[in-house]
C-alpha cells in the first residue's frame, strides 16, 4: 500500500492497454490496478488512475465500459449491488476506503454523488439540505446558515431563498439537479462524483451546471462521468477514456482503461488510435 | 457569495489540502473512516427480523395446536375409521367418528359453488382483459371489490332467508327443507368469483399484444382470439385461479354454517341439507368441550383434516401461479 | 373447405369487409359477447338483490332502539350495542397488535433481509400460505393458544383480537411491502450517498413516502377483520353477553356474531334485527372502504 504522505508528483504505472502522459500534482485519490466484478462478470479491468486536488477529471467513452461502474465504486455505493466486489485498491488520502475496518457510510459522507436524474427527496428544499447533515451527526451552530451556504455555493439561492419550505418537487430539472448539488456539499465532502449529471437537462440548465462545475472546483475535488465529449473539453482538466474490450468466448464487455492525460493533450494529442477514433467521431 | 467559512467551523476542508491525514506526533492516524458506533441499529435490526418471524412461529404455532389434539384423537379413534366411516355421531351415547358425511356436505357446497364461479368469474375476467373499454373497468371492478367485500354473515343470512326460504322454497317450488346445500353453494359461489375473476384477469393480461395482434391479423374475431389463443396461453394461471377458489370455498364457514344444515348426513343431492366440516366446528364450538376431552380433540381432528386440504390445494395453486408468471 | 389462402386472396365476388360480414357481428361471437354481459349482470342483480333484502327486511327495526339496547329474549326489547362496541373495541385492539408487527416484518423484508437466506424465503413462503388459511383455523389456534396459558374464559377481548390479528397479519405484510417496493431507488441512493444509514434512510425516506399505501392496505385488512365471526365462535363468543365492553380481559361480542345469532332463532323478529344489525355492519364497512380509497387518491404518491 502506498504510504506516501508528502506532495511529490506520482508517476503512474504503465499499463497494458495504452499510455499513460499525464502526471497528477497532488492527488487526492488513486485507483491501482482496480477490478470491478458483478458476480462472475467483469465490468471493469485494471484500472489505474489518480484524481488531482481541486481538478475536474472527466471518464469519457462509449456506453457500456464500465465509467458508471467505476464512478460508483469510489464512493462504496457499488456495495448495494447484489455480488458487486473490488479488486484492487482505491486509496483516499493514502487509505483504501475498501480495507479493513473502513465504514461505508464514512466513505459516503466525504465522497460525495450527483446522479443522472436528479432526484430530491419529496420533502421542502430546507430539509432536503439539512438532511445530510441531520443524519450524518454533524454538529451545526446554525442549520439556517448551512442550507443558505450550501444553496449559494450550488448558484441557487437567489432562486429558492423565499420558497425554502415549499416541496423540492417542484422546482425545474436544472434547479433540481442544482438542489441536489447543494444537498451532495451540505455534508462538506472533499470528492462530488458527478455521474452524466447533465445528461436529462436542456443545453441552458446544462450550461448553468458546467459553470457551476468550474466554480465548485476552487473548493472540491469533482470527477464526472459523461457521455458528451464536448462537455468533457470544456469542464474537464484530466480526462480519461474508457473503451470496452469483447471477450471472445462469452461476448461479454469488459471496461478498459485506454488513456489518460490532460484534457487538452486527449483531445489534441492523443497517444492511442482508438481514443483519436473516438474523438474524430470514427465510432461511439 | 463564496465566503470562506472554514475558519469557523471545527470540520475543516484544509484536511483536503495536504497530501493526506498526519497527527502532529507523526503516529499512524486511526483510519479516515471510522464509523461512528451505533448500537441502537442493531437492536432496531433485531427488532424487525422478530417482527417478521411471527410469520413462522404462527405457522408452527397453527401445526403444533392441530397436531397435539388431534394425535390425543388418533389414539382413541382409528386413523381408518375417521376418514372413511359414514357415520359422524362425535356426541352421542354410542359415538361414531366417521368424517364422510361432513366431506360429502363440504364437496357439495364446494362444487356447486364452482359452478356459479368459474362460469361467471371467467365471464367477468375476459370481459375485463380482451374487451377492454375504459368506463367498463370502473363499473366492474368496484362491483367484484363489494362483493368482495360483504361479510360471510350476510352472505349466510341471505341464503338461508331469501334464496332458500323464498327464492328455492317459495318461487321454485322445489323439494326441500329449512337448509340446503344448493342455497350455500350458490351464494357461496357469487362470494368466490372476485377471487376467480381476478387471478383469471391477471393470467390473461399477462399474455402479450402480440399474440392477440397475430391472431387478429389472420382474421379471427374476439370471441375466437379470447376462446382460442388467449384462453390456453393463460390455462395454467386460470387453472389457479380456480384451485384458490377451491381452496376459499372448503374453508368458508359462516355461509355453511347458517344456511346448508346441521345435520352430519351423507350428501346426495344439492336439496339436501348437511353438515359440513367448517360448520362442524363453529357448532361444536357453540358448545361446552372440555380441553383434553375427546369432544375438545374431535374438533382439532377435523381442523387438522381441513388444514391440510387446504394447504394441498394452496400448493397446487401457488405452483401454477409461479408456472404462468414464469411463461413470460 | 375454406383455407387460410382464401381468406387472404379476395375473390372479385366477395367484398373485403362490410358492415355486414364483419366476423364480429355473425351469431356466435354476439352470444359469447351476450353471455359475458349476462356474467356481470347476474353478479349485478345478485347484488342488488341482498342489499334490497337486508333492507326491507332490517328497515322496520333500524332506530334508535337497535343502537342502544342489549340483546334480550324478545326481539322488540333488543338491540345491538354491546356488539357495536365490541367490534370497535376488537378491531381497535386489534389494529394495535397487528399494524406494528406487520410493518415491522415487511420493513425487514424489503429492506434488511439478505433475499438467499434460507430464513427469509421461508418467511416470504409462510406469509404466502398463512394468507390462504381459512378463519375458523386462526381461532382453533387461538383456542389453543389461550387454553395453554391456562385462560379460562376465553371470550375476552383480547383472545378475539389475538385471532383477528393473526388471520390479517399476511395481509398487512403484503401491502406494506407493496407501499414500501413502490417507493423509487433514487430515493434510496440518494440518502444513501450522503452517508446515511440503511435505517435512517427507510425511517427518515421510504417509511413517510409509504405510509399512504399502508394506511389504505390497513384499513382494507381491519375491515375485513370486522366482518369475520368464525375465528371468535371457537373462544365462546355466543354466550348472551348484555353489558359494554370494559377492558382488554372483558366479555365480548361483535356485529357479525349478532348476526349470526340472530339469524339462527326462530321467531321471524330477530330475523329483522340480524338484517337491521346488517345493515349497520354494512354502512361501517363502507365508511371504512371509503376512507382508504380516500387516502388512496389524495395522498398516494405518483412517481
Amino acid at each position: 500500500m502506498d504510504s506516501t504522505h508528502d506532495d511529490a508528483p506520482v508517476h503512474l504505472h504503465p499499463i497494458h492497454t495504452g499510455q499513460v502522459s499525464a502526471t497528477v500534482a497532488r492527488p487526492i485519490m488513486r485507483v491501482e490496478n482496480v477490478d470491478v466484478y458483478y458476480g462472475d462478470f467483469r465490468a471493469v479491468t485494471e484500472v489505474n488512475l489518480e484524481f488531482g486536488l481541486h481538478e475536474i477529471t472527466a471518464l469519457i467513452g462509449p456506453s457500456g465500459c464500465g465509467k458508471s461502474t467505476l464512478l460508483r465504486s469510489l464512493n462504496r455505493m457499488n456495495d448495494l449491488i447484489d455480488g458487486a466486489r473490488v479488486d484492487g485498491q482505491i486509496l483516499f488520502h493514502g487509505e483504501n476506503i475498501y480495507g479493513k475496518g473502513v465504514d461505508p457510510i464514512e466513505v459516503r459522507r466525504r465522497i460525495g454523488m450527483v446522479f443522472q436524474k436528479p432526484n430530491p427527496f419529496p420533502k421542502s428544499i430546507y430539509d432536503n439540505i439539512a438532511y445530510g447533515p441531520r443524519v450524518t451527526g454533524m454538529k451545526v451552530e446554525s442549520m439556517d446558515d448551512l442550507v443558505e451556504e450550501s444553496l449559494t455555493r450550488a448558484a441557487l439561492w437567489d432562486e429558492v431563498k423565499d420558497k425554502l419550505k415549499q416541496s423540492a418537487i417542484g422546482l425545474s430539472g436544472g434547479q433540481q439537479q442544482r438542489l441536489c448539488i447543494a444537498r451532495a456539499i451540505s455534508v462538506r465532502p472533499d470528492v462530488i462524483l458527478m455521474d452524466e449529471p447533465c445528461a436529462s437537462l436542456d443545453p441552458i440548465a446544462t450550461m448553468r451546471i458546467e459553470d457551476l462545475m468550474q466554480e465548485l472546483s476552487k473548493q472540491y475535488t469533482i470527477v464526472i462521468v459523461t457521455h458528451n465529449m464536448q462537455q468533457a473539453a470544456r469542464v474537464a482538466d484530466r480526462t480519461a477514456f474508457f473503451t470496452a474490450q469483447v471477450s471472445e468466448g462469452t461476448g461479454a464487455r469488459t471496461g478498459v482503461l485506454v488513456e489518460y492525460g490532460t484534457t487538452t493533450q486527449i483531445f489534441e494529442d492523443p497517444n492511442d488510435q482508438r481514443t483519436e477514433d473516438y474523438i474524430s467521431g470514427r465510432f461511439g | 457569495m463564496l465566503a470562506d467559512t472554514t475558519a469557523s467551523k471545527p470540520e475543516a476542508l484544509t484536511t483536503a489540502s495536504t497530501g493526506g491525514p498526519t497527527t502532529p506526533s507523526g503516529h499512524p492516524p486511526r483510519s479516515l473512516f471510522a464509523g461512528r458506533a451505533r448500537p441502537g441499529e442493531a437492536v432496531i435490526k433485531l427488532v424487525l427480523r422478530l417482527a417478521a418471524a411471527v410469520a413462522i412461529v404462527t405457522t408452527i404455532g397453527i401445526l403444533i395446536a392441530l397436531l397435539v389434539p388431534a394425535i390425543g384423537f388418533f389414539r382413541e379413534v382409528p386413523v381408518f375409521e375417521f376418514l372413511f366411516g359414514d357415520r359422524w355421531a362425535p356426541r352421542f351415547a354410542d359415538a361414531s367418528f366417521g368424517v364422510l358425511p361432513l366431506v360429502t356436505a363440504t364437496a357439495w357446497t364446494t362444487a356447486i359453488a364452482l359452478l356459479v364461479a368459474v362460469p361467471l368469474g371467467l365471464g367477468a375476467a375476459i370481459l375485463l382483459s380482451e374487451y377492454a373499454r375504459p368506463g367498463l373497468r370502473k363499473v366492474l371492478k368496484p362491483i367484484l371489490e363489494i362483493l368482495a367485500g360483504v361479510p360471510t354473515v350476510v352472505y349466510g343470512f341471505f341464503a338461508l332467508q331469501f334464496i332458500q326460504a323464498t327464492v328455492l322454497r317459495e318461487w321454485l317450488q322445489l323439494d326441500t327443507g329449512a337448509f340446503s346445500v344448493l342455497a350455500a353453494g350458490l351464494v357461496m359461489g357469487i362470494m368466490i368469483i372476485p377471487t376467480v375473476a381476478s387471478i383469471s384477469e391477471d393470467a390473461m393480461s399477462a399474455v402479450p399484444m402480440s399474440l392477440r395482434q397475430g391472431s387478429a391479423a389472420l382474421g379471427a374475431n374476439r370471441m375466437q382470439t379470447s376462446l382460442r389463443v388467449v384462453f390456453p396461453a393463460a390455462l395454467s394461471g386460470i387453472m389457479a385461479a380456480v384451485v384458490l377458489g377451491i381452496s376459499r370455498a372448503v374453508g368458508e364457514t359462516m355461509i355453511v354454517a347458517i344456511a346448508a344444515g346441521n345435520q352430519a348426513r351423507i350428501v346426495t343431492g344439492p336439496l339436501e341439507q348437511g353438515q359440513t366440516m367448517t360448520g362442524f366446528i363453529a357448532n361444536a364450538a357453540l358448545g361446552d368441550s372440555r380441553v383434553g376431552s375427546l369432544e375438545y380433540d374431535t374438533l382439532y381432528a377435523v381442523g387438522l383434516l381441513l388444514f391440510a386440504i387446504t394447504l394441498l390445494v394452496n400448493f397446487i395453486s401457488i405452483r401454477l401461479v409461479r408456472r404462468f408468471r414464469q411463461a413470460y | 373447405m375454406h383455407t387460410l389462402q382464401d381468406s387472404l386472396t379476395p375473390s372479385p365476388t366477395m367484398p373485403l369487409s362490410t358492415g355486414e360480414t364483419s366476423r364480429e357481428r355473425r351469431p356466435a361471437p354476439l352470444i359469447f359477447l351476450i353471455l359475458l354481459w349476462l356474467s356481470l349482470l347476474i353478479a349485478v342483480v345478485f347484488l342488488l338483490t341482498l342489499i334490497v333484502n337486508i333492507v326491507l327486511e332490517g328497515g322496520s327495526r333500524f332506530g334508535a332502539q337497535l343502537f342502544t339496547e342489549y340483546p334480550a329474549s324478545s326481539p322488540d326489547r333488543a338491540g345491538a350495542r354491546p356488539a357495536i362496541l365490541g367490534s370497535i373495541w376488537v378491531i381497535g385492539v386489534t389494529a394495535v397488535l397487528t399494524i406494528p408487527v406487520g410493518v415491522a416484518a415487511a420493513v425487514h423484508l424489503e429492506e434488511f433481509a439478505d433475499k438467499h437466506h434460507w430464513f427469509n424465503r421461508a418467511i416470504e413462503l409462510n406469509v404466502q400460505n398463512l394468507a390462504a388459511v381459512p378463519s375458523i383455523v386462526y381461532g382453533l389456534l387461538a383456542l389453543a393458544f389461550l387454553s395453554l396459558l391456562g385462560v379460562r374464559d376465553k371470550n375476552i377481548v383480547i383472545g378475539g383480537a389475538l385471532a383477528l390479528s393473526l388471520l390479517i397479519l399476511p395481509v398487512i405484510i403484503i401491502a406494506t411491502r407493496e407501499a414500501i417496493r413502490a417507493v423509487p431507488s433514487e430515493i434510496r441512493d440518494g440518502s444513501l450517498a450522503l452517508g446515511a444509514t440503511k435505517w435512517q434512510t427507510t425511517w427518515r425516506q421510504v417509511l413517510p413516502a409509504s405510509v399512504p399505501g399502508i394506511a389504505t392496505g390497513s384499513i382494507i385488512a381491519l375491515s375485513r377483520a370486522l366482518g369475520e365471526a368464525a375465528p371468535l365462535l371457537l373462544l365462546g363468543a355466543l354466550v348472551f353477553v348484555s353489558f359494554d365492553p370494559n377492558g382488554l380481559l372483558s366479555g365480548f361480542t361483535t356485529l357479525p356474531i349478532q348476526i349470526f345469532n340472530w339469524t339462527g332463532r326462530p321467531q321471524e323478529g330477530f330475523h329483522e334485527l340480524a338484517a337491521a344489525a346488517s345493515i349497520i355492519l354494512l354502512g361501517l364497512l363502507l365508511l371504512m372502504n371509503g376512507l382508504a380509497i380516500f387516502i388512496r387518491n389524495r395522498y398516494q404518491k405518483r412517481w
